[in-house]
């Protein structure tokens, strides 16, 4: 598909986010890199593309959008008809569209504040020179366990997060489980067997394993 | 007008109020001063439906309550009820209830394509994780925590002031080009900022809201809204129904 554009930084974890529908959408697009560590993103030529300095920024045609869930969104009713679907079966049954958006609120404010500090801790940091705070650490990990509990007893029922097939709910979860299944952080997940179930299934899938390259 | 206008005279002043009529079954467990709460009373207002609603004492820490868990496992203010159905996470409440009704009371959605729908959700985003971070945190240090008898840290206040007005600038900006955030029309992205909004605009923070024009009429416009006012009279909006 031309026109689609990505900019970006492919080891971000809200990059990846977007990588990771495209691929699973098989559709066309390019990356354009942004250079993070040198502060590319906070510079006038960034800022054109998205106001608020974060990666990533998207294009299709004419359309220029950001916030990582945002363009998931777009993609995956804009491209509904082809790939895979990420959106529930019946599309057009509110209550379960309901479940999947309540999902991705979960994942937005309950999971991913924890699970980025943690990737950040265990690994961005490094990247930067700088060293881990295993007190932060600990704090991060005690609350994330907390949210791993809910998330086993919704897995013992359902086997993706919003019904039994796989969503954007699921999805975006990804980038920041990759990150954390190579960390201490790891064993949180593989010790509730139905955790350790769902990410061995979504980190499996073609897609995720693209964006790992 | 899909909803019932009554008027009543009050010292000659002709004051319209928005009666629901409309009722579904609809319940809401939650506080009428929670932030997230008032999120989902604002929209069943704005479209005229009517709902039982459910005191959760937050104060004596009943949301962390078994009791509680067993609505929301995650321990939060508000959890909404339609028939079966209970949801949690007040952004996605309000989506729904603007999807299933968007036929009626007023439109808070942009569906006319792809785009547009797009260009409302990156700003609900934006909102969510832009605006509130900030928002949230002035809102908890400057008015929840003199109700709970704790002190206002003020470094944390300036920290927060000082990215809620780079948030703001953009803002600024793009109500240059646009009358409400998403669009022209007042969508569930403008609704979304009330709750923080109104509680700040009691605080010291209200000047970061007043030095800004278009900032300034955007609020000004939104926080008048018939329905916004009913959803913090909470004699009218929880104790009273």
């Amino acid at each position: 598909m031309a026109g689609i554009k990505v900019f970006g930084h492919a080891a971000s974890i809200s990059t990846r986010r977007v990588l990771l529908t495209l691929h699973e959408k098989n559709l066309d697009f390019e990356l354009v890199h942004v250079d993070l560590k040198d502060g590319e993103h906070k510079k006038e030529s960034f800022l054109s593309h998205n106001p608020f300095g974060k990666v990533p920024a998207f294009e299709d045609g004419d359309l220029k959008l950001f916030e990582s869930r945002a363009i998931t969104q777009y993609i995956a009713h804009r491209y509904e008809g082809q790939g895979t679907n990420l959106l529930q079966p019946d599309s057009k049954n509110l209550a379960h569209y309901a479940i999947m958006a309540m999902g991705m609120q979960v994942e937005a404010h309950q999971f991913d504040p924890l699970a980025s500090k943690l990737a950040w801790e265990h690994v961005f940091k490094l990247i930067y020179g700088l060293t881990t705070d295993q007190a932060v650490v600990a704090e991060e990990e005690a609350k994330l366990a907390k949210v791993l509990d809910v998330y086993e007893a919704r897995l013992k029922e359902f086997k993706y997060l919003a019904g039994d097939t796989f969503t954007l709910t699921d999805l975006h979860h990804i980038p920041a489980v990759q990150y954390l299944l190579e960390t201490p952080t790891k064993k949180l997940f593989t010790e509730r067997p139905h955790v350790n179930k769902w990410v061995a299934e979504i980190t499996k899938r073609p897609a995720s394993q693209k964006i790992l390259q | 007008m899909s909803y019932t206008n009554s008027v009543s005279m009050d010292d000659g002043n002709m004051v319209f109020n928005l009666m629901p009529n409309a009722d579904f079954g609809y319940k809401v467990h939650g506080d009428p001063f929670s932030t997230n709460t008032r999120r989902v009373l604002a929209v069943l207002l704005e479209k005229g439906i009517s709902y039982e609603p459910i005191t959760v004492d937050l104060k004596t820490g009943e949301h962390k309550r078994e009791s509680y868990l067993s609505l929301n496992p995650f321990g939060q203010v508000p959890v909404f009820e339609d028939g079966n159905i209970k949801l949690c996470e007040s952004r996605a409440i309000t989506q729904y209830i603007a999807y299933v009704h968007s036929s009626r009371g007023t439109q808070l959605l942009n569906l006319q394509s792809h785009k547009t729908m797009a260009t409302l959700t990156m700003w609900m985003e934006f909102e969510a994780h832009q605006f509130d971070p900030f928002a949230s945190v002035l809102t908890w240090e400057q008015v929840i925590k003199p109700i709970y008898g704790l002190e206002t840290d003020q470094t944390v206040v300036e920290e927060n002031e000082t990215g809620l007005e780079n948030v703001l600038n953009v803002y600024e900006k793009r109500l240059q080009e646009s009358r409400f955030l998403a669009c022209n029309t007042f969508t569930l992205v403008d609704l979304h900022h009330l709750p923080n909004i109104q509680y700040l605009l009691g605080t010291p923070t209200k000047k970061l809201f007043e030095n800004r024009p278009k900032v300034r009429t955007w609020v000004d416009d939104i926080t008048g809204r018939e329905a916004w006012k009913l959803a913090c009279d909470h004699d009218k909006s929880w104790f009273g129904k």
